[in-house]
């Protein structure tokens, strides 16, 4: 375990010293605030709270598929790697610290939607509904983490690249998280059900009002976690077969 | 007591067959040599003692154990690639978090300062000198106390003094009762620092003696000449006549031109040329593995020097070496 937190802290420490791959995995969702929050549902204190979970989610989404998805892959490529692999450790507390870290940087790039939310558009949120919000942040982190990983482990980082960016798009809008609950287009609101972030983002409705989950959306994140744990274990094994039988 | 041992441990990579059928010891307070040219198995050999790969057939032990056990690796120290450090930590932040993984590591500033870089714990790794860079990647191999140090081409390219400084550290830690196993293509560098050499080519384990030994045949020339008769000579390891050339490998090049004056033989176009580590090694275990055939035409052929320290492993029994072209590698530098 203090290992687990030796390799979180050096994971870290890589990665804030290169300060624009952290501004960089904050800037869209809060770009996406100012650009389309704050004027359209800016004064409805029930629609920005929603919206800001929305953006909340959309942040956690993208800064877990590309820090672990392109994170993962580029690692692959470095000869430390296999270096760290012959230090008396098991793979576990190389892979905890990184999921550690992954989640510490996600709650970092929350911190400007959360704050735009707070001073530029009439959301408002119990303390109670915020800690469970912050909780829930973490639940929601899950099958994003699971499947950067999926992507990290299987392709090689210009590859993983690409796939990240195309992958996280399509969630975002099919998943409905650019609209308010329930006012998304026609074929999102067919589709949506069946994505990952639908799931997320009504967990973080639920967490933030009185928004009534949908059993479908629940069992559908249920699947694709399932589904993506399975993926991302098999890439991962796939990889240690490969490169170190 | 043996630390590390390969037991006809044999490693495939598709079709290359990288270590064929390897039996190595390493016991207690030796410092071995891991001699060969690029692509012999120097490498794939490490990966299978420090864990990384697993042997396609036979077996390799760590401290008795599984090097893949993490429990086996305790008392190992192993050196990463110098372009491996990750660039944006600090040199005492990488030596800091190497030492989280022991038990009783050697203090961060005494490690430094052991390998001169006392001043640059607080850079980059990334801003590091080559040679800086590669004093880091040792100086980690001996952060956590090990009683078997690995290190695969420590000093290559390196300058001299970068060398020095580094061989020195390596003789200490021998000095105070550590194991060591070098790999290396340069011959200097074994014959200064080990005392039993174990050579590689195409995968196998050629020798496996004293550097003395190992010299001695490592020290064969090839003396070309134009002839067209020539007696039995003294001190020839090999002959064959190559397009109207005849080839001698010999021990001693200068015994042997002598020999051929005073024979009163007459010949033309004299070359005397060292031959490659690879070239006496293949030379020899040509000859061991097919006694009466010819590699090159109708040369002639005289036995070995009576004598000679060395016993090179028979080549395979279809007589034909597999060439390792990979040097195993898990990533691309």
């Amino acid at each position: 375990m203090q290992l687990a937190l030796v390799h979180t802290r050096y994971q870290l420490l890589e990665i804030i010293r290169i300060p624009v791959a952290v501004v960089g995995s904050a800037f869209f969702p809060a770009a996406a605030m100012l650009f389309f929050v704050v004027p359209f549902a800016g004064k409805d204190p029930v629609g920005a709270t929603y919206a800001t979970a929305a953006m909340v989610t959309f942040s956690v989404m993208s800064s877990n598929i590309f820090q672990y998805g392109i994170g993962v892959a580029e690692d692959r490529d470095q000869p430390w790697n296999p270096y760290t692999r012959t230090l008396p450790a098991g793979p576990a507390p190389r892979f905890a610290g990184r999921v550690l870290a992954g989640l510490v940087l996600t709650y970092l790039s929350l911190i400007p939607v959360v704050v735009i939310g707070a001073t530029l558009t009439a959301a408002e949120i119990s303390l109670a509904a915020f800690l469970l919000a912050a909780a829930t942040v973490a639940v929601v982190a899950v099958p994003f983490t699971l499947m950067g990983l999926a992507i990290g482990y299987s392709l090689p980082s210009k590859a993983a690249i690409v796939v990240a960016q195309v992958v996280f798009f399509p969630l975002a809008f099919g998943g409905g998280l650019l609209s308010a609950p329930d006012e998304a287009p026609g074929f999102i609101e067919v589709i949506a059900p069946y994505l990952p972030t639908r799931g997320a983002v009504e967990l973080m409705w639920a967490a933030v009002g009185d928004y009534p989950v949908r059993p479908l959306s629940l069992v559908m994140l249920v699947v694709w976690v399932v589904v993506l744990a399975a993926l991302a274990g098999w890439a991962y094994r796939r990889d240690e077969g490969r490169r170190f039988s | 007591m043996i630390l590390a041992r390969a037991v006809q441990a044999s490693r495939r990579y598709g079709d290359v067959l990288a270590l064929d059928r390897v039996d190595v010891e390493v016991r207690a307070g030796e410092l071995v040599g891991l001699l060969g040219p690029n692509g012999a198995g120097k490498s794939t050999l490490m990966n299978l003692f420090v864990g990384l790969r697993r042997p396609t057939s036979g077996r390799v032990e760590l401290f008795d154990g599984d090097p893949r056990d993490p429990a086996s690796r305790r008392q190992i120290g192993v050196t990463p690639q110098e372009t491996g450090l990750p660039g944006t930590l600090r040199v005492g932040e990488v030596v800091d978090f190497v030492s989280a993984h022991y038990p009783a590591p050697i203090p961060r500033d005494e490690l430094l300062d052991r390998f001169g870089l006392a001043d640059q714990a607080r850079r980059q790794t990334g801003g590091l000198s080559g040679g800086q860079r590669r004093r880091l990647a040792v100086a980690l191999a001996f952060v956590g106390r090990p009683r078997l140090v690995l290190l695969d081409e420590p000093t290559t390219g390196l300058d001299v003094e970068a060398r020095h400084t580094l061989w020195e550290a390596i003789r200490a830690f021998h000095a105070d009762g550590g194991t060591v196993l070098l790999s290396s293509h340069y011959l200097e560098e074994v014959e200064a620092l080990a005392n039993r050499v174990v050579v590689i080519g195409h995968g196998r384990v050629l020798a496996d003696d004293t550097v003395d030994a190992i010299r001695a045949v490592v020290g064969v020339r090839r003396v070309s000449l134009v002839a067209d008769d020539l007696p039995a000579l003294p001190g020839v390891v090999r002959a064959e006549r190559v397009d109207g050339r005849t080839h001698l490998l010999t021990t001693d090049a200068d015994q042997l031109v002598r020999d051929l004056v005073t024979a009163g033989v007459s010949f033309s176009g004299l070359e005397v040329r060292p031959t490659s580590l690879e070239e006496a090694f293949l030379a020899i275990t040509a000859e061991q593995q097919e006694p009466s055939g010819t590699a090159g035409g109708d040369g002639t052929r005289t036995g070995r020097p009576g004598g000679s320290p060395v016993a090179p492993r028979p080549a395979g029994a279809d007589g034909t070496p597999t060439t390792a072209a990979t040097g195993g590698r898990p990533t691309t530098a």
